[in-house]
């Protein structure tokens, strides 16, 4: 017997072996990060290539920034492409990008281009006045394939770009058929890049899966749900750029094994990480964190057509009753600073005189008091999926539950899937729900009037809340081209938001990424679309 | 045989039929709108309505259901509403790769799980028996999100003997051919990146094979102990034959029957169930293809991909079926 046991022992152990020397085969040539782009025995990069992975949770839906809405596909087209006027580096101001210059007329109703010389698409195809005027028309006829054009060119059934002409090789005029106070910000969206004509009058639908832009990238391949590579374009215009030879996105799903790849090197860049994740980045010397500036906003919505929220009353005592400053602190790491507007301040046009509802429960009591309010229990919605603006809604509107009960009103958390959240709070089926906004072109009526006017309920206006004054405001501030006059009109409507009440906003986080510490001038935009054309790796 | 064989092809037609038309009742009856989810919040109403239209989902569901059955007959699984590529094209590389995962898995797994109970039924009673068992139970127990995260834990971060999450080195790309990258390496003669490759298989194949491993080996040594009391096995023993003899020439073959079973069942459920493991180890596969999909309400995808792994379930139960006559010839089919 006991030489059967030393049997099956060995049996077990050569199973056991066997299993770990299948695994660990070649352990001697790790996966060690960068080591392996001068390992890597690919051709086309040689030795030296600079190469940076970049992980991220989701793929990209498709490679035409024209018919996509969703962020990880401009990710990636940010790259590829380019739009006629740029963003800022770190801000939403208007700077040139294929366009050198341009010019409005007195009445904002024509803009006259001059574009960039000598630029090429990557299929060598020239980049001119005709391309533009093509890209232009390609968006206007293309109705609900193009959503976002739909929705920043198109009020009603009339469309805000009347024409567009070429005038010579390098001069494009745009004629508007009513001005649009956000329109170079509009055009500065990743939507709205250039794309080769070439490609796209031959075939449209090819230009999701194989992009061609003149951007300092070119796409190499998508393997999808894993990644996407893109190199550098060779013939960029602008000298010296880009610093790195490739770039790889990948689509890491599980927030803690991006922080792991990142933590190995197997990665470069880590998106989308948790604000919990920061001290752990924090204390280890390889990585750094990189801030992205805020531009959005977290808000608890009160639907002003469901008691008890109809009182405006009852409004005002929730905004009393919420501690942010304690939410703040406890779920966004200190990576978020409590709100009090509808918008974050780095849009222009914030009304930085309002003073927000202070943290007071026995004013909040006073308030429900003076409303009648019966004390009947209230549904409290919490977002199920993880936001930048909201980092743990399960954890938020638990914090709220505590807070609205203290004053004396009691709730029962509810939640749903993300797409049904979302349709049910859309058709005003939530009493209260946590939920938020990311601006797309930084412009302040890109918050207001989007989310808080009346035009928009059964789209983003959940609550809704509809003032024909404050309506008003917003459609004289859509076509004001004075700056000023209205950043004003801006002011006002937060004022009156204000004092209505249909949101507690409750803050403005700073999203992180994680990056190795051998990335350099990685500059996170507010949009969320990073150009990689300056960043370089050690 | 192969008259049965025509009978149980012929059964798969009312079974996926079936099975067609509840997922596609079912998703449906899911709150969540694709037109709005693809839209995403920045959406107007007339935006969604116009998308729906073109999407044609403002039909009415019998419409949609015989314009899908109809396309399926002619091999069209429909077009993806979010990508709008066809279904068809796009969920080989998918399917690829959770197939080579799971079949590494159960590979690991039977080889693993068999042996362990073969020895355990041998040694009835042993330790090895009851350490085997209680790791058994302990397998079938676990929660792979669980089990995948301590092994990356142990295995990347704290030994660094193998690769975090993937399929591939990205930075070093493999040459996708068939998508089954172990096969697609060897064609293109880099050993250095089937090693590659390889490495990534060990920690999310063994997540994925932890469960079936327990199962296997507890099938295995139940069937075993049942056989060894067979005389034919006493005869063998008392004839002074080989314990390695009788136990893997006379004694395995009559108990693997029921272990072929379990092992059909679980490369099935391996197949559909391996979204955590997909999820956790990056892998692009089947699982987290659909599981995206519910969550974008791609009803096409969904209702496409849920067919298709159905259609291989059953298929890898036909050939269990078949091979049971190849094991054992007193097994025929009429």
């Amino acid at each position: 017997m006991n030489k059967k046991k030393l049997w099956s022992l060995g049996v077990m152990l050569i199973l056991v072996l066997s299993t770990i020397l299948a695994a660990c085969g070649g352990a001697d040539n790790k996966d060690t990060g960068s080591k392996d782009t001068s390992t890597g025995g690919d051709s086309a990069s040689g030795g030296g290539a600079k190469t940076l992975v970049y992980g991220r949770g989701g793929d990209s839906v498709a490679l035409d920034p024209a018919v996509v809405t969703d962020g990880e596909s401009f990710t990636v087209t940010a790259n590829i492409y380019e739009t006629l006027v740029n963003f800022g580096d770190r801000d939403v101001t208007i700077q040139p990008g294929l366009a050198k210059s341009w010019e409005p007329s007195e009445d904002g109703l024509t803009y006259t281009f001059q574009l960039q010389e000598g630029v090429k698409f990557h299929d060598g195809t020239d980049f001119n006045a005709e391309a533009v005027v093509k890209n232009v028309e390609r968006w206007k006829a293309g109705g609900d394939k193009h959503p976002y054009f739909s929705s920043q060119f198109v009020v009603g059934d009339k469309q805000v770009i009347e024409s567009v002409t070429a005038e010579g090789d390098y001069t494009v005029v745009f004629k508007l058929s009513q001005p649009q106070a956000p329109f170079l910000k509009n055009l500065a969206m990743s939507p709205f890049a250039i794309a080769s004509p070439t490609v796209f009058e031959a075939n449209e639908e090819g230009l999701s899966t194989d992009p061609v832009g003149t951007g300092p990238f070119k796409f190499v391949e998508w393997k999808r749900n894993d990644s996407i590579t893109i190199e550098k374009n060779p013939d960029y215009y602008i000298d010296g750029f880009p610093k790195l030879d490739k770039v790889i996105y990948r689509s890491i799903p599980d927030n803690s094994v991006r922080l792991n790849d990142l933590t190995t090197g197997a990665i470069d860049v880590a998106d989308g990480l948790s604000p919990s994740d920061k001290a752990s980045i924090e204390a280890n010397s390889k990585l750094q964190i990189i801030e992205r500036p805020s531009m959005n906003v977290g808000y608890l919505g009160l639907t002003v057509t469901r008691a008890p929220f109809d009182n405006v009353k009852v409004r005002q005592a929730v905004n009393y009753a919420i501690d942010k400053q304690a939410l703040v602190d406890a779920f966004y790491e200190g990576l978020a600073e409590p709100a009090k507007n509808p918008m974050p301040p780095v849009i222009s046009g914030y009304n930085d005189d309002i003073t927000g509802y202070e943290f007071d429960p026995e004013k909040a009591k006073a308030l429900l008091a003076e409303a009648g309010y019966d004390g009947k229990e209230i549904e409290l919605w919490a977002m199920p999926v993880p936001r930048p603006y909201m980092p743990d809604g399960q954890k938020v509107a638990e914090a709220i539950q505590k807070n609205l009960a203290d004053v004396g009103i009691p709730s029962k958390i509810v939640t749903f899937e993300w797409a049904t959240y979302l349709e049910k709070a859309q058709n005003g089926e939530a009493d209260a729900f946590l939920l938020g906004w990311t601006g797309d072109n930084g412009d302040a009526d890109n918050f207001l009037y989007t989310l808080l006017d009346g035009d928009n309920i059964g789209s983003n206006n959940y609550t809704f809340y509809d003032n024909p004054e404050l309506h008003k405001i917003f459609v004289d501030a859509q076509t004001e081209i004075d700056e000023a006059k209205r950043n004003e009109l801006y002011k006002q409507a937060q004022e009156i938001i204000h004092a209505d009440a249909p949101w507690v906003p409750l803050a403005h986080s700073t999203p992180i990424l994680g990056a190795s510490s051998k990335v350099s001038n990685y500059i996170a935009h507010p949009t969320g679309s990073d150009r990689l054309d300056a960043v370089d790796i050690k | 045989m192969l008259h049965y064989m025509g009978r149980r092809l012929f059964q798969l037609i009312p079974v996926l039929l079936g099975m067609s038309f509840i997922v596609f009742m079912l998703i449906r009856a899911i709150p969540g709108n694709p037109a709005q989810v693809i839209l995403g919040q920045q959406a107007t109403k007339e935006a969604v309505e116009a998308l729906n239209a073109s999407l044609g989902l403002d039909k009415p569901w019998y419409t949609q259901y015989f314009s899908y059955l109809g396309g399926i007959l002619q091999g069209d699984l429909g077009v993806s509403l979010r990508t709008k590529l066809p279904v068809s094209e796009e969920i080989f590389p998918y399917l690829a790769a959770t197939a080579e995962l799971a079949l590494f898995a159960m590979i690991i797994a039977v080889i693993i799980g068999v042996n362990a109970g073969i020895i355990s039924a041998w040694f009835q009673n042993s330790w090895f028996d009851y350490l085997a068992m209680v790791i058994a139970l302990i397998g079938v127990s676990v929660p792979v999100f669980w089990l995948g995260l301590m092994e990356q834990w142990a295995f990347s971060i704290k030994l660094n003997w193998l690769p975090n999450s993937g399929r591939e080195n990205v930075r070093d790309p493999i040459t996708a051919i068939t998508h089954f990258y172990l096969l697609d390496t060897l064609i293109q003669g880099r050993f250095d990146q089937f090693i590659e490759v390889l490495k990534r298989l060990v920690l999310p194949g063994l997540a994925l094979a932890t469960i079936p491993m327990a199962i296997i080996a507890r099938m295995t040594r139940s069937s075993m102990l049942e056989v060894m009391r067979s005389d034919y096995v006493r005869t063998a023993r008392a004839k002074g034959q080989k314990m390695f003899i009788v136990v893997y020439k006379h004694a395995l073959k009559n108990a693997i029957i029921p272990v072929l079973t379990v092992i059909g069942l679980q490369t099935g459920l391996l197949l559909g169930g391996a979204i955590l493991t997909e999820t956790i180890f990056s892998w692009p596969g089947i699982g987290r293809y659909i599981y995206e999909a519910i969550g974008f309400r791609d009803y096409p995808v969904i209702q496409s991909g849920i067919l298709v792994i159905a259609f291989i379930f059953i298929m890898i139960n036909l050939i269990v079926d078949l091979l049971y006559t190849v094991i054992d010839p007193r097994i025929k089919y009429k």
